[in-house]
């Protein structure tokens, strides 16, 4: 296989290039392998330990492989009710959110990168600047915010779940607003003044045009507003502290690690289900997730 | 860039004053498009970063106005300056590891033949995909200070059992290597997408000009992807710079508050001593970094717009 891609060129090399280029293909393979095994390491130690009763964990034998494989701590964590409540949270949170953040983003876009008003300009360079405001610097003020909302409007808002839909979109709206405005602004003019001159409307002209035409950037959009909110730790860790309203991630670390009692088995199996959702829409939707991924850097 | 009139209705001469109105309309419409969003930003993004300045400046309960006393007193504290010091420790080593594990991994993707390309970026970017507290987990696990599947197999080829979050220097480690796994993926991904803009042509003529492997990469692979590197070392400090997940769950700080970072150490004082204050004080250290990428940014796209 080595020497059938090597001989590739156009030309047939002398001799000696030939084999430096071998070596430097067999070179190659050896190190992305040295690299794999280190990037895949920690999801692969996580569904061994997965698989192993504390029993195994415990016993002096060793840590790479599983002698006696059950898959008990799955059923324990999909029949224990805390456990699914976390995953409603979690499911039900992201997917508010995502909704939330493409309303947004999408009409937003449509206006900064077409429609144009006073300031616009300026809103689009803004709109990239809010993505670097980093969650840790914004959850200490709104923390007290939403805690004077409490008092001024009686409704409580500090440790329940869902006023985590309020605040993710702050996470994921600036980027995808971005990304989206890079796409339609690589929309061809034409194609929407021609319609406008046939009578349609902006709206019309964005749910027929911009939408289906732009719909990779939409994929790859929803994929990132997505795996930000399922992977979000600070903001629940802080906001949120009952049993009951927890999203999945901190669920997993500050439940199933109680004092010095850990049962690694579950914790691992708990950190395998947690990554589950996004690893499998990275494994069917792989170019759309890495198109956004590089969408935020090449484009714009 | 262009102004509304370039943008309206082109065509047959119409009265000047319908003109106006029909642009006035669409920039009302545009307005009110955005406005979700102007919104969002303003309430949640804009106003609580100036909140924090005003937090920063109140005592414990959040009554008494008393100037810059919470900087003062981290000033003295030596804590503090730790998180500042092992805050700069971690993002620059970190950021520098980063972006030379991306680099040469990406340069290996890039030298198989096209078609194992994509199984091996897919495999190599995994680290990125999973949710950093739960790969963490993982991570805290095989650093467990008595089943680390790693001292299992240091001690089955006879060395030490390594303290791998028990001992500051070591956990400082541990705290950067687990860093560098999650962020390299990234810089791979992003280093292969300029790799492949790169035309082939220019290697081509270079060859023919003599030039070797060194030359190639000084004089075209490193120019052809400066604007990639530099933004993407930029995201990637800014976003180490106020990691949280890392530290909080493998270190949560310890072993005695050598490992905390700027994150970390604000939500400690803020959220779990509730010193609301003092944790704002903190968390604004991250600011000036902030700025100084805004304005690196904002320049790139001041010549963005003027080439265009």
């Amino acid at each position: 296989m080595d020497t059938a891609s090597a001989t590739q060129g156009a030309a047939p090399p002398r001799g000696s290039i030939r084999q430096n280029r071998r070596w430097a293909l067999i070179w190659s393979y050896v190190f992305l392998s040295i690299f794999a095994a280190f990037f895949l390491l920690p999801p692969i130690y996580m569904f061994i330990t997965s698989l192993k009763t504390s029993a195994e964990i415990s016993a002096a034998t060793t840590p790479w492989w599983v002698h006696n494989p059950t898959l008990s701590n799955y059923t324990a964590l999909l029949t224990s009710r805390e456990f699914m409540i976390f995953i409603r949270n979690s499911a039900v949170v992201s997917t508010c959110v995502v909704i939330i953040t493409m309303l947004i983003s999408i009409l937003a876009a449509f206006s900064l990168a077409r429609m144009k008003f006073w300031g616009s300009a300026t809103l689009a360079t803004g709109v990239f600047l809010t993505y670097l405001v980093p969650d840790t610097l914004l959850f200490i003020p709104l923390f007290k915010i939403f805690a004077w909302l409490h008092e001024v409007t009686d409704i409580q808002f500090i440790n329940r779940w869902w006023m985590l839909i309020i605040l993710y979109p702050t996470l994921t709206v600036p980027f995808c607003t971005w990304i989206m405005i890079g796409y339609f602004a690589s929309i061809p003019k034409e194609l929407d003044e021609a319609a406008i001159m046939d009578g349609a409307s902006y709206m019309q002209v964005l749910t027929r045009i911009f939408i289906p035409v732009a719909l990779p950037g939409i994929i790859a959009a929803t994929i990132f507003a997505f795996t930000v909110s399922w992977a979000q730790f600070l903001y629940p860790l802080a906001f949120t502290t009952s049993a009951d309203q927890l999203m999945l991630p901190v669920g997993i670390v500050t439940t199933l690690i109680k004092g010095d009692v850990f049962n690694w088995g579950q914790i691992m199996t708990g950190a395998l289900l947690g990554a589950l959702p996004p690893l499998v829409i990275y494994a069917f939707l792989m170019d759309y997730y890495i198109a956004g991924l590089t969408a935020g850097a090449t484009k714009g | 860039m262009a102004s509304n009139a370039a943008t309206a209705p082109a065509g047959a001469p119409q009265p000047k004053s319908s003109l106006r109105k029909a642009a006035q309309r669409r920039s009302t419409i545009a307005f009110l498009m955005a406005l979700p969003l102007i919104v969002l930003i303003a309430a949640l993004v804009v106003y609580p970063t100036g909140y924090a300045i005003h937090l920063s400046t109140l005592n414990k309960s959040m009554e008494e106005f008393v100037g810059f006393e919470n900087f003062e007193y981290l000033f003295e504290r030596e804590t503090f300056w730790m998180v500042v010091w092992q805050s700069c420790i971690f993002a620059i080593t970190a950021v520098v590891f980063k972006a030379l594990i991306g680099f040469v991994v990406a340069h290996l993707v890039h030298n198989i033949p096209l078609k194992g390309q994509r199984k091996w970026r897919g495999m190599l970017l995994v680290p990125w995909v999973i949710p950093p507290a739960m790969s963490t987990l993982a991570w805290l696990w095989l650093f467990d200070s008595s089943y680390s599947a790693f001292n299992w197999l240091i001690e089955g080829l006879g060395g030490p059992r390594v303290p791998w979050l028990g001992e500051t220097g070591w956990a400082r480690f541990s705290v950067i290597l687990v860093n560098v796994w999650y962020g390299a993926p990234f810089f791979m991904i992003m280093y292969l997408a300029a790799l492949k803009s790169v035309p082939e042509q220019l290697y081509e003529a270079a060859e023919i000009d003599g030039a070797g492997w060194w030359q190639k990469m000084w004089f075209i692979t490193l120019p052809m992807m400066r604007n990639i590197i530099a933004i993407t070392v930029l995201f990637s400090t800014i976003v180490t710079f106020s990691n949280f997940p890392i530290v909080r769950v493998l270190t949560n700080g310890g072993p005695i508050d050598t490992t905390h970072v700027f994150a970390t150490y604000a939500f400690k004082l803020g959220i779990e001593s509730s010193d609301i204050p003092l944790g704002a004080a903190v968390s604004l250290f991250m600011f000036p970094l902030l700025a100084i990428a805004a304005i690196f940014i904002l320049r790139d796209v001041n010549k963005r717009g003027n080439q265009g």
